[in-house]
């Protein structure tokens, strides 16, 4: 487990760029947003050349839940995520509010509303970051749009740039940021391309504790609107931040519940004997 | 009958050839994804290495056989130095290796050109291959089953090699994760180094090989280059099986239009063909399926 | 925001300014017949080069065909030249020669000067879309697509070589008398010819910088450095690709159909695989990914070939050869950056190596500067 490291308030201050207060505005605008979507995962299974990497996964994640998938090393955690988004090919079925999603392109995925981040902070280094949000927001621009320059900043992608702390930076390219701005910044791209499913592998790896504190909060404030699935290690951001736990082992679900609940259950326990659940965290996924 | 055997036997052969052409690329294409332009270049130098050795040595035969292993060398050689001085630069740029090499290919050609002249030059077969052996009715030229042979014979050895020894395992695993390779104490940079020499020494024997079928020069390598990588295409990254079916499939396929059509409109079939198959299986025949994004 | 639009703006107008006055005012008095109608041909194939950039250097998308497009519009051309020499129902001499003197009915619509433009227009930019719809979907990418449009480029010319009655065979189509009732023997006519072929880059030029700076090309870029993450955004990638390549396939298409007038002759030797690599010379020397640096390595290249290989033929290959050789292998952003490299060293130097970093508030200013500096170095 992490220890606080004793930061003293004002150098805390001045790190935390996140404004939740901007959020709103970027998630919550439009009345019909607020629709009741959530997620049901029946008997996934993904198999890769004979390797059953996932197998038989029910999941249920509501909105205004802020699930959490943990569990060791493949367990199956990011390939769950991959085949809800139609990265990796799988048998099952995925719907998110009543659409159907197993055997659907990645892209039209994306446009029945489910965004994702990858484990490596997956930016454009070579534009802007107004660029890059500008992107997010557009999947649903038409050709004669498209072949337009842009002339003013869309007044979602300026809400995610306060957001996301990232507005003085707007014009530099993303490939300058640091570690962590770029995941917020992948945060921002899916509030921007409107997702309603969020699912996001690993967001607070390699960011430094106050970041963490904030990027947790924001999650928390999306959660409260949107459907948000989290894959992470790290134990104390989960103990701070999860609604709800769904333990993963070997591809099957383990354990389910409030973070109590799965932290007392005597199978989780016994998966997680002297492994140090917590110092696993730093150690990578199989790509 | 006769006729069909015959195509057949046409389509055999020129999958042979493919297949000679496609070995080394399946290597230094399929395995370690460099797009080497100048591959046919090495099949070049094969074909004047035989013309040089066959100066030097009077009798066919022999020279043949020692043109097949100077050959080899020759090609091997050319890699290496490819590899050494420039490819070794650019790995994490594939598409540039190929604007390189086709830049090397050209200065080969010209240099192929000043030594030994723009006009084609000829390589006597040994006696002990000319003439066509009757099979199931029909004649075939002993030069064409002696490439079949051969191609036969280089696909053996190369799988023993990959499978068996020792810089197999190595290559092997280098291509399967590099980092993870570097990180077991394997030299990758030897590796490549070797992996690359291997597949150009292969050109090389083409090359020599090639001599058998008629006149040889400076541009030989151009006519064989974009065959020979739709065949490592087709046959799927990384695979021998792979290259082995397509080269002999593509061989078959274009013996069999050109039986009921000609030659060019064959050619542009294939084309065709080949674009739809790779609808079926963008991976190619004999595809790894991986979790990667990228 | 103004202030900059309003300086963008002018440097554009001076930039069409100084090319209109180097096209239309310099060149046609200061060369002579032959050398302007050389300049025509070199411009002819700098139209490729622009699709070529917008294509590879933008799009990422290594199109070793290219040979195929510009094959196609300059034979469509051709094909109504010698239609229009032959007279009415007349049958083209190559034809008379190697055939049985009739004309091929796919040859017939193309006695209509209406019905060729629009063929040159839509028909190899129709393929381009075809192709790159059934490659790009299946997401055949990198140098599987670099492999697969070089062999399209071979199996065209063995096409055209093995159809010698309907197609000229190895010689082409030449020998053009006149250009759209126009006599080609009249010096006056081909100067015509070179304003129409300037005047066409000069729109192509024009009409790049817009794609690229519209949406639409800081997409196409998106989609060059990490195809599967705008998948991820809600885009079909293919579909992004697919219009960037049909762009370079009508660009090519147009150059062809102009060169095939201007040099007087087309045959398989101008569209073949070693033509088709030899149109991303200049592309890679100028700058691939740059709006100017196509144009300028393309008729830079263009101009050395032709005083470089009538004097030392054999040198001229090795100096190409070691050309491609160094350019691609040390300076892969072409010559055009050069001048930049010191700009460029300090702005990576500068870049966050990781997390650690962040803890530091950046001086937020000084970021700023070098950032846009990049940027405005990858516009």
């Amino acid at each position: 487990m992490t220890t606080h490291p004793a930061t003293p308030a004002p150098d805390e201050g001045a790190q935390v760029q996140l404004d939740p207060q901007a959020l709103e505005a970027v998630i919550a605008a439009p009345g019909e947003r607020f629709r009741h979507d959530y997620l049901e995962v029946r008997g996934l299974r993904v198999e890769f050349d004979g390797f059953v990497a996932v197998d038989g996964v029910d999941l249920t994640v509501t909105q205004g839940d802020l699930r959490f998938l943990i569990g060791p090393n493949g367990a199956g955690k990011t390939t769950i995520v991959d085949a809800i988004t139609g990265l990796a090919r799988c048998s099952g079925s995925v719907q998110f509010g009543r659409v159907e999603l197993v055997g659907k392109p990645a892209h039209q995925i994306v446009r029945a509303g489910v965004g994702r981040t990858f484990q490596t902070a997956s930016v454009f280094d070579e534009l802007s970051v107004l660029q890059n949000l500008d992107i997010a927001a557009g999947s649903r621009r038409g050709l004669p749009t498209l072949l337009r320059r842009r002339r003013s900043v869309p007044e979602e992608v300026e809400q995610a740039l306060e957001t996301i702390g990232l507005t003085a930076l707007a014009d530099s390219p993303a490939g300058v940021l640091a570690h962590g701005q770029k995941q917020w910044l992948e945060i921002g791209m899916l509030l921007v391309q409107d997702a309603h499913l969020l699912l996001l592998d690993e967001p607070v790896a390699g960011m430094s504790h106050a970041e963490r504190e904030q990027t947790g909060l924001l999650l928390q404030r999306i959660g409260e609107q949107r459907t948000v699935v989290v894959v992470e290690h790290d134990m104390e951001f989960l103990r701070t931040f999860a609604s709800s736990v769904t333990v993963l082992h070997q591809g099957r679900v383990l354990s389910e519940g409030t973070v109590a609940q799965v932290q007392a259950d005597p199978k989780v326990v016994e998966v997680y004997l002297g492994r140090g659940a917590g110092a696993r965290g730093s150690a990578t996924e199989v790509e | 009958m006769d006729a069909l055997v015959s195509q057949l036997f046409a389509g055999l052969s020129l999958g042979s050839v493919l297949l000679l052409a496609a070995l080394g690329l399946a290597l230094t294409f399929g395995q370690m994804g460099v797009i080497n332009m100048a591959h046919g270049e090495f099949m070049m130098a094969g074909a004047y290495t035989a013309f040089v050795v066959q100066k030097v040595v009077a009798d066919a035969g022999v020279s043949l056989l020692v043109s097949l292993v100077i050959g080899f060398l020759v090609g091997g050689l050319l890699g290496l130095l490819l590899e050494v001085t420039l490819i070794s630069r650019m790995y994490h740029r594939p598409l540039d290796t190929l604007l390189v090499t086709f830049g090397v290919a050209l200065v080969l050609q010209q240099l192929a050109r000043d030594v030994f002249g723009a006009p084609n030059v000829d390589v006597r077969a040994p006696a002990w291959l000319s003439g066509a052996v009757q099979v199931l009715g029909v004649g075939v030229p002993r030069t064409r089953l002696f490439i079949l042979a051969l191609a036969v014979l280089a696909v053996v050895a190369m799988a023993l090699a990959l499978k068996l020894t020792p810089l197999g395992r190595r290559i092997r695993a280098t291509v399967a994760n590099r980092d993870l390779a570097e990180t077991a104490g394997i030299s990758t940079r030897a590796t490549d180094r070797l992996t690359f020499f291997l597949g150009s020494g292969v050109a090389g024997v083409a090359g020599v090989a090639l001599t058998l079928l008629g006149s040889i020069g400076p541009t030989l390598g151009t006519a064989y280059i974009v065959d020979a990588f739709l065949v490592v295409v087709v046959g799927g990254i990384g695979q021998l099986k792979g290259a082995v079916i397509a080269a002999f499939g593509l061989g078959l396929l274009q013996a069999g239009i050109e039986y009921s059509s000609t030659a060019s409109i064959a050619k542009v079939l294939v084309f065709v063909i080949i674009v739809a198959f790779l609808q079926v299986r963008p991976q190619g025949l004999v595809a790894v399926r991986t979790r990667s994004l990228a | 925001m103004s202030a900059l639009w309003s300086n963008e703006r002018a440097r554009l107008l001076v930039g069409i300014g100084a090319a209109g006055l180097l096209l239309f005012v310099v060149a046609p008095n200061v060369l002579s017949d032959f050398r302007l109608n050389l300049l025509a041909k070199f411009i002819c194939l700098a139209m490729v080069a622009v699709g070529i950039g917008l294509a590879w250097g933008r799009g990422g998308m290594l199109t070793l065909g290219q040979g195929v497009f510009f094959g196609l519009g300059g034979y469509l051309m051709a094909m109504h030249l010698k239609l229009a020499d032959a007279g009415p129902d007349g049958v083209p001499d190559f034809m008379l020669l190697y055939g049985d003197g009739t004309v091929p009915a796919w040859w017939e619509p193309m006695r209509s000067p209406v019905v060729t433009i629009l063929a040159i227009l839509l028909l190899p930019a129709g393929l381009a879309a075809l192709l790159g719809l059934a490659v790009f979907k299946r997401r055949v990418r990198g140098a599987y697509f670099a492999i697969l449009s070089q062999a399209l480029a071979a199996a065209f010319v063995i096409l055209l070589i093995g159809q010698q009655k309907v197609t000229g065979g190895t010689n082409g189509l030449n020998g053009f008398r006149s250009f759209f009732g126009f006599s080609l023997a009249d010096p006056v006519n081909k100067e015509m010819l070179y304003y129409i072929a300037a005047g066409t880059l000069l729109v192509m030029v024009l009409t790049v910088r817009l794609i690229m700076r519209s949406r639409y090309g800081e997409l196409l870029v998106a989609v060059r450095d990490q195809e599967n993450r705008v998948r991820f955004l809600g885009y079909d990638p293919a579909l992004v690709k697919v219009l960037a390549y049909t762009v370079a396939a009508l660009f090519a298409a147009i150059g062809g159909a102009l060169f095939a007038p201007v040099v007087g002759i087309i045959s398989p030797a101008d569209v073949g695989v070693v033509p088709s690599i030899a149109f991303l010379v200049g592309v890679a020397i100028g700058g691939r990914a740059t709006l100017l640096g196509p144009v300028i390595g393309s008729l830079a290249v263009s101009w050395a070939e032709t005083s470089l290989s009538e004097r030392f033929p054999s040198f001229w290959t090795y100096f190409l050869g070691g050309l491609f050789i160094l350019v691609v292998a040390f300076l892969p952003d072409g010559l055009a950056t050069v001048g930049r490299l010191r700009l460029g060293r300090r702005s990576s130097s500068d870049e966050p190596a990781g997390p650690d970093t962040s803890d530091e508030p950046a001086p937020a200013d000084d970021e700023h500067d070098e950032a846009t500096a990049t940027a405005g170095r990858t516009a």
